[in-house]
């Protein structure tokens, strides 16, 4: 399927005319080589590319390429002063988008001496920089990377990593619980550490920010910490478990930032909340505060929406993922693929792969492009949350597997005979659940039998099933995948 | 006695459900046995959150085939330690895991009767957190 180089197409090889004055096309200059073998040590980049009327695609592929690396519109002799090979990106590959007239996936690779050791930043200034303003192109999406061993051991990584989480939680075997404390704006810190204990000492294992909760006049960021810690260690002595709330720590500035987490570590919490748009600069630094204060990292992915839901352009979550990973975050929300947001199931799997495996397989029909060797750096727990309910648990362990935090929100606040019976439900839920995937049920078929059952010695459990038991949020996925039919939840 | 919802410790993969019968232990057992985990029996009578290591009951159980093994270290741990809490673990030795994989609860004292939670009040309104197991007060062997 790839195209063979043809005359006027490639590299112009005479130095004297390569680099005479004047305007040449993107791979003539040297950004497209249809016989370029990457280097084990390259970053690959796959792109979605969706070239202006009249521009052909691999015109289109090396503009990317030159225009993410060294290029600029014309040719400057200073170049000339460089191994300027090098640093030239160089698109190698590009194949029609299956079903898709109009759009083409571009590989390209990068010599890793484009990249500074260990920065998110740099590394996204390079390959989401000016590119995806670039005018022959309609639109531009960056699909998948590949982040090369040598590049990825320059990263800390996960400061606690889901391993080692279970063991300071002293929670093994299933997935952990959460709620989000509602409503998320107007509670004070009296009421908002109210909703924390009753949901904790229910039996979830997690409460949680949302991520506007900061520091705002109904409820200043001292008054929710000590409140919620209260709460918190009230929970753990009435149950005998480690139990945590995300304390957010989002702010308008890194100083206010440390302060905030400072306060947290002296009370005692065991995880800290940041909100992906604070910056890939701002979430490395407190990554590095959390690995010296042995603190749990949750990530919020707010904002991810605007940039990767759309197919054509932006930045698939994917390569957000696979960013928060090396960047260094604990947790992070990946999508409920029942819930209320988007996420088609493969495509989301794809991204829980991503931010579990120790070696992620290509894999198209989940959106996984490459094959990834995340060389021993620890992994990230997906969070699931956003309109799940105990209903649902059987679907949840299918999609999801064991190692995630399911958060139910609305599914434990809004139980209707309060909110400990809330989380009664989901807990009773999820352990019936384990038990009869363990004892080998097909607990899936078996799943609406398995909890109704549960439910017979568990009155809140059967409210719970009697409330939400029907509601479910079947919509087409915008985000999916271009190599298999994505398969309906009904 | 505890006031959370099921009025137990309610630490490991089970305890919100009805106790487990022998012949429930064994199933979970043989899904771990599938799954190429070593089982351990571990006691104690002092089952604070922060209390990692409860005492060994024997060796982890590598290389071992067949439930009834665990089965057999359970009775015996069971008989040795009839009131102190008594849980099984699954121990998964996978290069990136290394870790536990399963762990419940399968033996309790029959009143369990938790923790008492002390606030030392510090500067401003800060308080630091003592959660205090109150079967500690009496010395080792004499809790239950």
């Amino acid at each position: 399927m790839n195209k063979p180089n043809e005359p006027g197409a490639t590299e112009i090889t005479d130095k004297k005319k390569r680099y005479s004055a004047g305007v040449l096309k993107y791979r003539q200059m040297g950004y497209w080589n249809a016989d370029y073998v990457p280097k084990d040590t390259d970053v690959i980049c796959l792109f979605r590319i969706t070239p202006q009327d009249g521009v052909d695609e691999i015109e289109a592929a090396a503009a990317v390429a030159g225009e993410s690396s060294t290029a600029t519109w014309t040719v400057v002799w200073t170049d000339r002063l460089t191994a300027s090979d090098s640093y030239r990106a160089k698109a190698y590959k590009v194949e029609a988008v299956p079903g898709n007239p109009g759009q083409w996936f571009a590989w390209i690779a990068y010599d890793i001496i484009l990249f500074e050791e260990g920065s998110i930043a740099n590394l996204t200034a390079s390959v989401i920089g000016n590119v995806f303003g670039f005018k022959p192109l309609k639109a531009l999406r960056l699909e998948d990377m590949r982040l090369p061993f040598a590049y990825v051991k320059t990263f800390k990584g996960p400061p606690t990593g889901l391993i080692v989480e279970r063991e300071r939680l002293d929670k093994f075997g299933r997935p952990l619980l959460g709620a989000t404390t509602k409503p998320k704006l107007g509670l004070s810190g009296r009421n908002y550490g109210r909703v924390v204990y009753e949901g904790l000492k229910g039996g979830l294992d997690f409460m949680k920010d949302d991520e506007n909760i900061n520091s705002q006049p109904f409820m200043r960021w001292r008054d929710r910490y000590l409140y919620v810690m209260d709460a918190v260690n009230k929970a753990s002595a009435a149950t005998g478990e480690v139990k945590g709330s995300y304390l957010n720590v989002t702010a308008a500035t890194m100083e206010d930032m440390y302060e905030r987490a400072e306060f947290a570590k002296e009370l005692g919490s065991v995880i800290i909340m940041i909100d992906l748009v604070i910056g890939y600069t701002a979430i490395q630094s407190i990554s590095n505060w959390a690995r010296k204060h042995d603190m749990i990292l949750h990530l919020h992915r707010a904002g991810h929406g605007t940039y990767t839901r759309q197919k054509t352009h932006g930045v698939s979550f994917r390569v957000i993922a696979k960013w928060m990973r090396l960047a260094g975050v604990d947790h992070i929300h990946a999508g409920t693929i029942v819930g209320k947001l988007e996420g088609d199931p493969l495509t989301t799997q794809g991204y829980y792969n991503v931010c579990r495996d120790s070696f992620t397989r290509q894999d198209l029909p989940r959106g996984v492009y490459f094959d990834q060797d995340w060389a021993d750096l620890r992994k990230v727990m997906p969070v699931a949350s956003g309109g799940i309910h105990a209903g649902q648990m059987h679907q949840l362990l299918d999609y999801l597997g064991d190692d995630v935090v399911l958060q139910f929100g609305g599914g434990t606040i809004g139980h209707p005979m309060g909110i400990q019976s809330g989380a009664i439900a989901n807990r009773v839920a999820l352990e019936a659940m384990i038990m009869a995937r363990n004892e080998g049920r097909d607990y899936l078929a078996e799943g609406p039998d398995i909890l109704r059952k549960a439910a017979q010695s568990c009155t809140p459990l059967k409210q719970a099933l009697d409330t939400w038991g029907e509601i479910s949020f079947n919509y087409a996925s915008t985000d999916t995948s271009d190599y298999v039919a994505t398969p309906s939840l009904a | 006695m505890m006031t959370n919802p099921t009025g137990r410790v309610t630490q490991g993969q089970f305890s919100f459900l009805p106790e487990l019968t022998d012949a429930e232990i064994t199933a979970q057992v043989d899904y771990g046995l599938n799954k190429g985990y070593a089982w351990s029996v571990e006691y104690t009578d002092d089952p604070h959150p922060r209390n990692t290591f409860w005492e060994m009951f024997g060796m982890p159980m590598f290389d071992l085939q067949d439930p009834a093994g665990v089965m057999l270290e359970l009775q015996a741990c069971r008989k040795t330690f009839p009131s102190h809490y008594i849980r099984l673990m699954a121990f998964d030795n996978t290069r990136g895991i290394e870790s536990i994989a399963m762990s419940f609860i399968v033996n309790r004292p029959a009143s369990e009767p938790g923790f008492g939670l002390v606030r030392q009040e510090s500067n401003g309104r800060t308080l630091r957190y003592t959660v205090h197991s109150y079967a500690t007060d009496a010395p080792e062997a004499r809790r239950y």
